[in-house]
This record gives structure tokens, sequence and C-alpha cells, in this order.
């Protein structure tokens, strides 16, 4: 099939950026979006031109490396899906294809539809662990948890840090984000030790890295490539509400 | 040099122990005073910087990627080994190592696997205490699932996700160092070169990926924890920025690689479906615990859907060959057996490439909410790639290169031949012989970053006694200054082929004549192209864009430049090692029955090779192998 691309090109942060059209030719439905722009980039460094930069490593969905926002949806817009998970089956011969950054204030552009998502690793510093050091853990056994308990941590843990969430928020809000590590960790016996500590000191850290507030309308659901639920941001919403109360 | 590998002495249960008391300790007020540098955030490098943080260690952590969280270890689906027996299947630490010594057809040194069975115990402990989400029974306990060339069921799991949890336990342990000030985190950073000081590594000049800023970093000790070269065959299950880099150019400041020939090819991976594709996907082989895998018996049934072929008209040719471990034959038999089973003829599928893993009987067995449960993320991730739904058709698999063995050669103390430069995890070549078992690799780099290095690189401190340079040393600006020109003869060529061109080109020659099966002719000539392809690379290739700015062309054109260097060193390797063993299958050197035939008398021995300068011949050191409490066995799964 044979597409229009409208790619959104910025040489650095420091300057302003515009939308390119470039068209793209012989693309097969087998192709995943990342190897349909990989053509792409093979015909612009052909004539000379400058590839378009963007992000991506494991392209399994797993990495969370990948970034694009794709006719107006991180990700596209298909229930599940990574941008590098979306293959090409999925759209039409002819069609017209924008490609935008991830738009946040705290995930400045590196370049062209590349962007600095350290806010998020803050975040995970300033309390998103279990304070253990290496060595003198007690058996693996000792501890039981039961398997709902396990399974809904697992479903949080899920979160891959692509930053869609904030993408797709008109608030550029990091709460599914927040709310998916801290319910990981303090709907675990491991993590309640901490849990009030770190629901205060990771929304600290959120507010600080300039993440808007949320109003809980779903769209960060909505495109999570690993569908982390809403249901998270109600669970951080208690945990930080408690802790504030006790002055924690 | 000659190799030393320090293994201690004594009873083979009790050399670690007797070796970690032995080590010389460095006090706790003076840990303060070393500066490591880590390189790599995987689940060795974040393990090893986050314990050496919280030793008290001054620690620098670099990555490649725009977060230590983004490392390949992340995309590991099915599970972790450890010898806890809680499934009381008979289990030990002793059936572990042995398991792992035969699994990597008698080619790993004995000492370090039963170290490594040993502290897998200590792994999920630590684990669980980070709050990895392992898999549950209902009573609480921790869930196990067996893997291929095992008989236990010692397999711990998170989901198809475990890499993922792991890694994330080990970034979360990083991440609260990196808080407390004692690891500095450097992302988007890819270390360059290594630099050395009166023989002693003692730093590493890097190149930030966003401004293309050229800098020297200098420490008391240089650890690398950056993976395999997997990606020296272009189509791999690696992530597209897997490289060979810091260990190609270690070795070239004098770190010996070892068994470069030693790759792994897994078995059941999504097949390629056409020359756009840019990598491979893995399905995991804990698939294989309830898919059984078949091509049709005959030629003709091969284009027909494979629901309309009769029972009786396919071979489950696992099942059929290897009767006591069947679907879970070890990977490097596997793999052969799906290579020989399209090679007469029968592979089904684009291209013939390709065989059946079908879960129709489990399905039957076990419901499919049972399947779905314990695999629903990779059935979902087949569909995303394939289009089909494998509740209802067969997958359709074919082996591709995941793992690689062979890596720097370092000693017991996980210290490279190069003082001063340790390697851990994948990067190195210690623990998996000539072929690696399912879930070991998570365990081989957690246990060298959480449990080895840590003690081990506490002993160098202790007794080496070298101060550690000022950057403005003279090796460093003259290192600095190398990369420099190395960046510009990249950016100046200007040629008419793309970097992924002249990749993939290699990969494909790697893959035909040194991939699942090699020869004596494949490799020579293999070693033969691969210098001419260097050259036209170094002709041709065209890397667009400035040195002084984020350009993703640039890195990839480096990385390029090192496989046309280390894909040599793989051929000629495979081509020295005349025999059969493991992962590195050579034709002639077969049993009447199509099994790989070692050759202990001559080749039980580690192959270190050392750099000689450009346009040398590299030379061999051997390693000897010696076993005092296995024996060298035929190694059957019949």
């Amino acid at each position: 099939m044979n597409l229009t691309l409208k790619v959104w090109r910025q040489k650095n942060g420091q300057t302003e950026g515009h939308f390119e059209t470039y068209p793209a030719r012989d693309i097969i439905e087998d192709m995943s979006f990342l190897e349909m722009l990989d053509v792409v980039n093979e015909g612009l460094i052909s004539s000379g031109k400058d590839p378009i930069a963007f992000d991506s490593d494991c392209r399994e969905g797993i990495c969370g490396m990948c970034s694009l926002v794709i006719n107006g949806i991180p990700h596209g817009g298909h229930a599940g899906t990574a941008t590098c998970q979306l293959h090409m089956r999925r759209f039409k011969d002819g069609e017209t294809i924008t490609i935008e950054p991830w738009r946040a204030k705290a995930f400045p552009i590196i370049k062209d539809v590349a962007t600095n998502r350290s806010a998020f690793d803050r975040i995970i510093q300033a309390g998103g662990f279990v304070s253990v050091n290496t060595g003198g853990t007690p058996d693996g056994n000792a501890l039981p948890i039961s398997k709902e308990v396990s399974d809904r941590a697992m479903d949080a843990a899920a979160c891959i840090g692509c930053g869609a969430c904030v993408a797709a928020c008109k608030n550029a809000s990091a709460m599914l984000f927040v709310a998916a590590k801290v319910s990981h960790l303090n709907l675990l016996p491991q993590g309640e030790p901490e849990k009030h500590r770190r629901a205060l000191a990771m929304v600290t850290q959120m507010d600080k890295e300039g993440f808007g507030s949320c109003t809980v309308t779903g769209s960060c659901e909505a495109v999570c490539p690993k569908e982390i639920k809403l249901t998270f941001i109600a669970k951080l919403n208690r945990d930080f509400g408690v802790a504030a109360l006790l002055g924690k | 040099m000659a190799l030393e590998s320090n293994i201690p002495s004594g009873p083979l249960a009790q050399k670690w122990d007797k070796h970690k008391f032995e080590l010389k300790l460095v006090n706790p007020a003076n840990k303060r005073k070393f500066e490591v540098i880590v390189v790599g955030s995987g689940l060795a490098g974040a393990s090893a910087a986050a314990t050496l943080g919280e030793l008290g260690y001054k620690v620098k952590c670099f990555c490649y990627q725009d977060s230590p969280r983004r490392a390949h270890s992340i995309a590991a689906q099915g599970g972790i080994n450890a010898a806890k027996n809680y499934q009381n299947d008979g289990d030990s630490v002793h059936r572990l190592f042995y398991d792992t010594i035969k699994g990597g057809d008698f080619r790993a040194r004995e000492a370090n696997v039963h170290r490594l069975a040993q502290v897998s115990v200590n792994i999920i402990d630590q684990c669980v205490a980070q709050g990895v989400p392992f898999a549950r029974e209902y009573g609480g306990l921790l869930s196990n699932r067996s893997f291929g060339g095992a008989q236990v069921s010692r397999t711990f799991y998170a989901r198809g996700q475990t890499g993922q949890q792991l890694l994330l336990g080990a970034y979360q342990a990083l991440s609260r160092q990196i808080g407390m000030g004692t690891v500095k985190m450097y992302p988007r950073t890819e270390m360059v070169d290594v630099v050395v000081v009166d023989g002693h590594a003692k730093g590493i000049v890097v190149r930030d990926l966003v401004s293309g800023e050229i800098s020297s970093h200098a420490a008391d000790a240089v650890v690398l924890a950056t993976g395999g070269y997997g990606n020296v065959f272009f189509l791999s299950t690696n992530a597209k920025g897997c490289n060979v880099t810091s260990i190609w150019r270690a070795y070239k400041k004098g770190a010996y690689l070892a068994n470069p020939c030693y790759t792994q090819i897994h078995p059941t991976c999504i097949p390629v479906s056409g020359d756009h594709q840019s990598k491979l996907t893995l399905m995991s082989e804990s698939l294989r615990n309830d898919g059984r895998v078949w091509v049709p018996k005959r030629k003709e049934d091969c284009t027909k859907a494979p629901g309309s072929i009769a029972e009786d008209d396919r071979d489950y040719y696992l099942e059929r060959k290897y009767p006591s471990y069947g679907n879970l034959a070890p990977r490097d038999i596997s793999s052969r057996a799906a290579k020989e089973a399209c090679d007469s003829g029968r592979g089904v599928g684009p291209g013939a490439l390709g065989v059946y893993l079908d879960f129709s009987a489990a399905i039957k067995r076990l419901s499919l909410n049972v399947i779905r449960e314990r695999y629903g993320n990779l059935f979902d991730m087949y569909e995303k790639i394939t289009g089909e739904n494998a509740y209802q058709v067969p997958m359709r698999i074919y082996p591709a290169v995941h793992y690689t063995m062979g890596g720097s050669w370092v000693d017991y103390n996980l210290m490279s031949s190069l003082p001063g430069l340790f390697v851990v995890g994948e990067a190195n070549f210690s623990d998996h012989g000539a072929n690696r078992l399912g879930a070991s690799a998570l365990m081989q780099g957690l246990a060298d970053g959480y449990f080895v290095l840590p003690y081990t690189i506490g002993n160098y401190f202790a007794t080496c006694k070298q101060t550690r340079p000022a950057t403005s040393h003279t090796e460093f600006k003259k290192v600095e200054e190398d990369v420099r020109k190395f960046t510009e003869r990249l950016l100046s060529v200007k040629g008419k082929r793309t970097p992924t061109s002249l990749h993939r080109e290699l990969g494909k020659l790697l893959w035909e004549k040194c991939g699942m099966a090699r020869n004596e002719k494949g490799l020579k000539e293999a070693l033969k192209r691969i210098p001419e392809l260097r050259e036209e690379f170094w002709k041709t290739v065209n890397v667009t864009g400035e040195a002084m700015e984020f350009n993703q062309a640039l890195e990839y054109a480096g990385r390029v430049a090192d496989f046309m260097e280390f894909g040599e060193l793989m051929c000629l390797d495979a081509l020295e090692r005349n025999e059969s063993c493991g992962g590195h299958f050579r034709e002639e050197f077969q049993t009447p029955d199509g099994e790989a035939a070692r050759n202990d008398d001559k080749y039980a021995y580690v192959a270190a090779w050392e750099y000689q300068g450009a346009g040398k011949a590299p030379v061999m050191h051997k390693e000897s192998l010696e076993y005092s409490e296995v024996h060298m066995s035929t190694r059957s799964y019949k």
C-alpha cells in the first residue's frame, strides 16, 4: 500500500518544529509501524536527508521506549498495543497518517518525535521502591501472599513507563503512571511499611516535574498499551489521602 | 599473558564459601573512596550498581537507552531458575548445577556453574523482598513451572513478563541508590572506549547521545554489563540497540573474548515475514509446556490448513525423537530439529520456514481459560504480529538468534584479562558453556550483579592499591582523540549505502555460514567475504547528520562498524573448533543419527582470543576445562 505521512520535525529542543510530508510507498501489511518508518528513513538517507529521529528498542511492546502520537492518539489507538506492536494491516491504502511526539511540558523534545522522559525516573527515585538492601532477606516462601493480591499487584506492575498516559491527558497528568507503581508496591505486604511515605513522596515529585492535575477523564486508561486500570488512581488517591491525614 | 582462572581449591561445593572468606575486604569507611563505573543497566548492571551503591562505593552507571528501566532484560518472558525445591520434586543445588553443566554440553567452567546454582536460591528471596510479583498458588506460596532441559519444576515466573518484573526490581533498587546519591546515572550515554593506565582499566570515554559530546570518566574499576552480541546477525530477538561495542573495544584494549562462536538459536520465535523485518520476536519457551511441536509427515500436506491434517499424518518430531524430554528438549536440540524438518521440505507457512506449535490438545485437556491465564499475553502478542488467533490455529514458529554464550573471558572473580575490568551477565562467557538452558539468563545476570561481583570487586580494591588517575591524564586525552577521529571518519565517507543495508548483508552471511549449522567450507567463505564487506562499509556507508547532535544514524553506524570486525572473529572461532557442541553445530562432526559429536580429547577448553592489532591474526589462548564432580558424558535427552 501507499501512504502519506505528516511527520513532526524539530532539530532540537531549542528550535521550533513543523510538519513535513513524506510519501511511504510499497508498504506491506505485515510490517510494524516502526518498520514502515525504517523504510521511509532508508529512503531519506539515500536521498541525503536527515532521517526521522524516533525512539524504539525492544520492538516487542515491553521496554516502553517507543512513543508516537499517531493520528492524534498515543500509540495509535488499538487496545493494548504499543507503537512497535502496531502493524500496517491496521491502515488503508492511500491513507494520510499524522505522526507527532508525546506532548507534555515534563517531556521536552530532544529531536523530531523523540522526547526526554527522565521525569518518570525521578518519580521512581523519590519513592517507587521497597527499601531493602541486597542480602539478608527472608526465604521467598516465608511470606505467603494471596493469589488475588499478588495478581492485582502484577496488573499494576505491568506498566512499561512509556508515558502514553501523560501524552493522552489534556492536563498532561502522570497519575496513572504514579498510581501503577504506588499500587504495585502498596498492595503487597513487602511495600506496606513505607506505603504512606511512598505515596506522598511520589506525588510530590510528580507535581515538581510539572505534570498536570488529574480530573479522571480516563483517556490515560484508554491508550495504555498495558491496559492499566483507572481504579489504581482511586487506590493512589486513598493512600495519598490517608498519608496526608496522618501527616506522614 | 597466561590465563589464570583463579578457581579456588577445595571440594566443589565449598569453593565459593571458602573463597568469600579468603577475599580481602574493604573497610566500610574506605569504600566511599573507591569509584566504580558500571556500563549497562540490565539485570546484571542494575543489580551490580545498586548493590555496590548500598555497600558504600561511589558508582556511576551508564546506559544508551533513555532510562535504565528499558534494558533488554525487560523482554525476557518465561522465568528464572532457582534450586528451591519448593515443589518437592527432587531438585537441589547439585541438580541445578548438573543440569546447567550438561545443558551447556560440558563446555562451561564447573566452579562457576556450581556457584551460580548455590546463589540461585538467594536471588528469589531478594526479588520477593523487593516486591517482585511472582506467580503464586492459592495457598499464597510461590508457583513454579518447568523449562527445557530439566525434569523438575524450578522456574519462578511473573506471567509472561518475568524479565520485566525482575528488571523493575533491580531498577527500583538502583533508583533508590540514585535518589540517595550513591549512584549517578547517565542515560542516553554510550561507552565508546575503555581507558587503560599502567595496565589497569581506569575509566571509560563516552558519547552523550543527545549532545554528541565526548567525555571521560575515571574510576578504580570498570564493570561491563552490556549484554550479548546477537545483533551481529542483524535479525535476532535482541532489542534494536543491543551491540558488541563495549566488549569489542575492551577486547582491543586487552580483554580477551571467549568462545564467540557459541550463539544460541532459540527454537520458538515468530517466523520472518519479509525483507522489511527489523527484528524477530520470541515466543517464550514456557509455551512448550503445553504446546506440541509438529510438521506434516508428507510434503504435499504442508500447504493444507493444519486443522485438516489427520493426527496420523502429523509428525510430532520432538516427542518422537526425544521421548523423555519431548517438547521440552533443550534449545539447541529443538532448533536443529526444526531446521531438519524444514530442510526435509516439510516446513509450513511463507517460505516453508516454520513448524507448528499446537495448543489444541492442551485446550481440550485443561480448557481455554487455563491456557489463556497461563499464556494470554503471548497469544495476544502473536496475534498482533501475525494477525492469527493461536487459540484456533496452531502457532507457526521458527528458530532465531536469541542469546550469546560467548563473551569477554573472565576469571572466577568475573575479572577479565584486563585487570580492573570486570564483565558480568550475558556480556561474559562464564556459565552457560556451549548452550544456555531456558530461565538461566535471568539467574546468571542477577547472580553476578547481586551476589558475586560485589564480593569479588572488593578484593581487587583491597589488593591492587592503584591510584585513580584524573581525567586530565594523557591517556584519557589520547582515547578521546581516537574516538573523535573514528566519528569523523564515519561521517566523512558519505557513500551510497545505508548502515542498515550493510548490516543486513553481514547478518545474512553469518546466518547462512555461521548460524544453526556450520561447516569448514562455509566458514572459510565467510572469512573471505567479511573483510571485503568491511572494506565496502568503510567505502560506501552513508552516515547523515553531524557529530555534535542527537544522531541515531551515527550511533548505529558505529555499532555496525564493530559488528563488521567481530563477525570475523566469530567465524574464526567456529572454524577452529573442529567438533560440535551445544549451539555450535559443525556438520562434519555429528553422530550417525544427526546429534552433535563432541571431541573432549581435543576441545574441552575455552577459546580465549587476544587482539594483536589491526590487520593481524588474533592469538588463541586455551583454558582447559577440568571436571572434578561430573563425568563428561554424551548429552542425551532421549
